[in-house]
């Protein structure tokens, strides 16, 4: 892409550029913290992810005050107006990947009171997934790679796939053991949290393919949750809440 | 650095010294003038310059002059201003860019330049003489011949102003005439020579100042009468005419009316300044 | 090519009507090109903006369809130019029938040496013989389509010289839309303006685009987008793309259109 005419335009798009970036990374490394916390039962780990969050937070304010500011002084136009405008939607869908890790890591001091289950560990593989995501997705921003981006946004499936599993596996377990409700209730929502973060990593994929291309990512894909829909051979009706996206 | 700019500073300064000495001096000059045609000519001013004529020599006026050049100076402005106004009119919106043009343009600045005596000459060929000879000698100098002359003069200058007025004017002006449907005619009478009006009109009042003063032209033509003319093809006395020839008289009192007739020929320019003056910041005020 | 002629076709089927089009125009500045082979349409009743660098030819095309290049020697302009349906380029089509058809504004607002009144009077009188009431009628119409009438009403007989730079633009839209005609070409009417007036002229615009077909040449991108249904843009004599004005400014097919509305020019 050539360079605007005004030098310093490209400078504010390229630091917007850096923001999201730093921001995605930090994301992503409170998804494998709060994973992390997890397995080792750390509770004073799992605080310090909780309150790390607060950091994506004040980034996401940042970059919305920056998008306001090339909107006001820059009035972009055509590729510019759709990366600003992709930028405070990317923006917001990395806030909410920092909620989830938070929620994970939340979930993950509840747990570390009651006694382990087995089933903790399939976790581990549904959250590299979700980091995954994130990660391929951000590279896929940086270079503004449509068809890399695009893949992400395929790709998610496998993540939902994984979803699925393991909460049929988690489903097996409280009933076989009415004990185990407790660490599986939690269990259950911690790996709903991970499978929200692939779908965010989704729209970020349909933003960056929005910037490329001009128009909405149109191509059919799976439905992204099994156990949600009604005709879910185990189960009647998805749990309500968190589920109900 | 330093030395630098002190270098600059003192060019300024001498460039600044040098320009308002030379506009000194060349003020200096016209103060100068001024001075002695109103100190001389203030002595020989009065009632009687203006109501006795020159056939009285000494004792006498300029009134037949007066009269004489008004007449002639008015004959010539008619017959120059529309040719000339016209003419402008036609190299400005019609032939501005052609070939023609330019040449006329050209050879209007040729005339311009040209020394009033040689058109003084010109009409005492192809009029004077003519008249004579067809007359019998009935008429010869007159005062029809002295305006012609002055027309001559005038005319190039007054093409010259019109052209220049128009070709002033914004082009804009012409198409968002022309976008109405109004053909060139229209679009010229009705809108161009309105705009260019104040600038034209102060050409032809600069043209009639430059009139006032011309002498020799008139010497061939309208030659000089001591006497009230009775039409225009009578000879006729003018001031510049008649100032030229108590000149050249021995007698101081005829010196003192001439300078009073150049002071009188002054006022006229003067006034006829300022009114081409007014004329002119009234048009810029409602172009602004 | 093909894919621009196919989108400009949809549009087209869209529209009402087109008012105007252009089929294969060419124009030439004595020897040099100045626009190739234009082909576009021009819809009825809607605002078309035409923008695009300096010297892109966006002005010309403008010129073209009054005819007023015509004043100048030695411009020719050749293809066609249909208005409702006839070509306007022939030199059969009277331009005093072109010209109370298409009225035109320029970029300086050029009022006549007149009075208010006059000024668009003039116009209406060469066209038509109106009664003196009707004339006056006409008159208070137009300063009433171009919102002037309340700012003139008591000095209708004074100088339009004494008037703003805005008011007088306003006048000389007036005084093209007192001959009814049914298109407007604007030639970059506010670049010389401060913002309110050009403010007061865009919702002039907006309104008028009712009755009339408004086409405006623009450097401002921004009051392109504001005011405009379709944007054209043009570089070097080309038309390089044209479509709906915001999918010109959110996502133009041409990389050209992209660079040049981003700003990345040169």
């Amino acid at each position: 892409m050539i360079d605007h005419i005004i030098k310093s335009y490209d400078s504010e798009l390229d630091r917007l550029t850096s923001e999201i970036v730093g921001m995605g990374e930090h994301a992503s490394k409170q998804i494998h913290a709060a994973i992390d916390v997890v397995e080792r039962r750390d509770e004073r780990a799992a605080r310090r992810v909780v309150d790390n969050d607060e950091a994506i937070d004040a980034m996401e304010h940042a970059i919305s005050q920056d998008v306001v500011r090339l909107l006001a002084l820059r009035a972009p136009m055509a590729r510019d107006l759709r990366a600003v405008f992709a930028a405070l939607r990317i923006a917001a869908d990395i806030e909410r990947i920092g909620d989830y890790a938070a929620n994970v890591a939340t979930r993950a001091i509840a747990l570390s009171m009651v006694a382990p289950v087995a089933p903790a560990r399939g976790l581990r593989r549904l959250a590299e997934l979700a980091q995954a995501s994130v990660d391929e997705v951000l590279a896929a921003y940086r270079n503004l790679d449509a068809e890399r981006a695009f893949k992400v946004w395929q790709d998610d499936a496998r993540l939902d796939e994984a979803y699925t599993a393991l909460f049929r596996e988690l489903l097996t377990y409280m009933m076989e053991d009415p004990r185990a409700i407790t660490s599986c209730t939690h269990l259950l929502f911690m790996a709903k949290n991970l499978e929200r973060i692939g779908d965010h990593a989704t729209n970020i994929a349909e933003n960056i393919w929005f910037v490329v291309h001009g128009a909405a990512l149109d191509a059919p894909r799976d439905s992204r949750d099994a156990t949600a829909n009604p005709d879910w051979p185990q189960l009647g009706r998805a749990p309500s809440g968190e589920a109900g996206q | 650095m330093i030395g630098l700019y002190h270098r600059r500073a003192f060019v300024n300064v001498l460039a600044i010294l040098l320009a308002t000495a030379s506009t000194l001096i060349g003020l200096g000059f016209l103060a100068s003038i001024l001075w002695i045609t109103l100190a001389r000519g203030l002595v020989a001013f009065g009632m009687p310059l203006i109501t006795r004529i020159t056939a009285d020599g000494a004792q006498g006026g300029l009134a037949n002059a007066i009269v004489g050049s008004l007449i002639i100076d008015c004959m010539a402005i008619l017959i120059a201003a529309p040719l000339g106004v016209m003419a402008g009119t036609w190299l400005a919106e019609y032939a501005s860019r052609s070939r023609l043009g330019a040449l006329i343009r050209f050879m209007n600045d040729i005339l311009l330049s040209a020394p009033s005596i040689v058109l003084g000459l010109f009409i005492y060929m192809v009029v004077v003489l003519p008249m004579s000879a067809w007359s019998n000698g009935a008429v010869s100098f007159s005062a029809l011949a002295g305006a012609l002359a002055l027309a001559l003069i005038a005319l190039p200058v007054i093409v010259r102003t019109t052209d220049e007025m128009l070709r002033l004017l914004p082009s804009t002006l012409r198409e968002a005439a022309l976008s109405l449907g109004v053909p060139q005619w229209k679009l010229t009478t009705q809108v161009l020579l309105r705009a260019a009006g104040s600038g034209i009109l102060t050409g032809v009042l600069l043209a009639l100042a430059r009139l006032a003063g011309e002498t020799a032209p008139l010497l061939f033509t309208a030659f000089g009468n001591n006497f009230m003319a009775h039409g225009p093809l009578d000879k006729m006395a003018s001031l510049p005419a008649t100032i030229y020839q108590y000149t050249n008289d021995p007698d101081p009192a005829m010196h003192a009316i001439a300078w009073a007739g150049a002071l009188m020929i002054t006022l006229f320019v003067l006034a006829l300044g300022m009114l081409a003056r007014w004329f002119l910041s009234r048009g810029h005020l409602r172009h602004e | 090519m093909n894919e621009l002629a196919a989108t400009q076709h949809t549009a087209a089927s869209l529209a009402p009507h087109n008012h105007i089009e252009v089929r294969g125009l060419d124009f030439h500045y004595h020897q040099q090109r100045a626009l190739n082979n234009i082909t576009l349409d021009i819809p009825a009743r809607n605002v078309t903006a035409i923008i695009g660098p300096s010297g892109c030819g966006k002005s010309t095309l403008l010129r073209v369809f009054n005819r007023i290049y015509a004043m100048h020697p030695g411009l020719r302009a050749s293809g066609e130019v249909l208005l409702d349906g006839e070509n306007i380029l022939d030199p059969r089509y009277s331009l005093n029938r072109l010209r109370s058809k298409v009225g035109m504004v320029f970029q300086k607002p050029v009022p006549f040496p007149m009075t208010i009144f006059e000024n668009i009077a003039w116009g209406i009188r060469h066209h038509e013989r109106p009664g003196r009431a009707e004339l006056a009628s006409r008159v208070e119409q137009a300063l009433r389509d171009a919102a002037l009438w309340d700012e003139v009403k008591d000095k209708l007989g004074g100088s339009a010289l004494g008037l703003s730079g805005g008011q007088q633009q306003r006048l000389c839209i007036a005084r093209c839309i007192a001959l009814r005609p049914q298109v407007l070409l604007l030639d970059e009417p506010t670049s010389a303006l401060d913002p309110i007036a050009t403010g007061r002229i865009e919702q002039l615009i907006d309104e008028l685009k009712r009755s009339y077909t408004i086409v405006i040449v623009t450097h401002n991108m921004q009051q392109a987008a504001r005011i405009s249904d379709r944007t054209a843009f043009m570089y070097m004599g080309e038309l390089i793309e044209m479509d709906a004005t915001e999918k010109i400014f959110t996502a133009p097919a041409r990389k050209q259109t992209e660079d040049y509305i981003t700003g990345r020019f040169g």
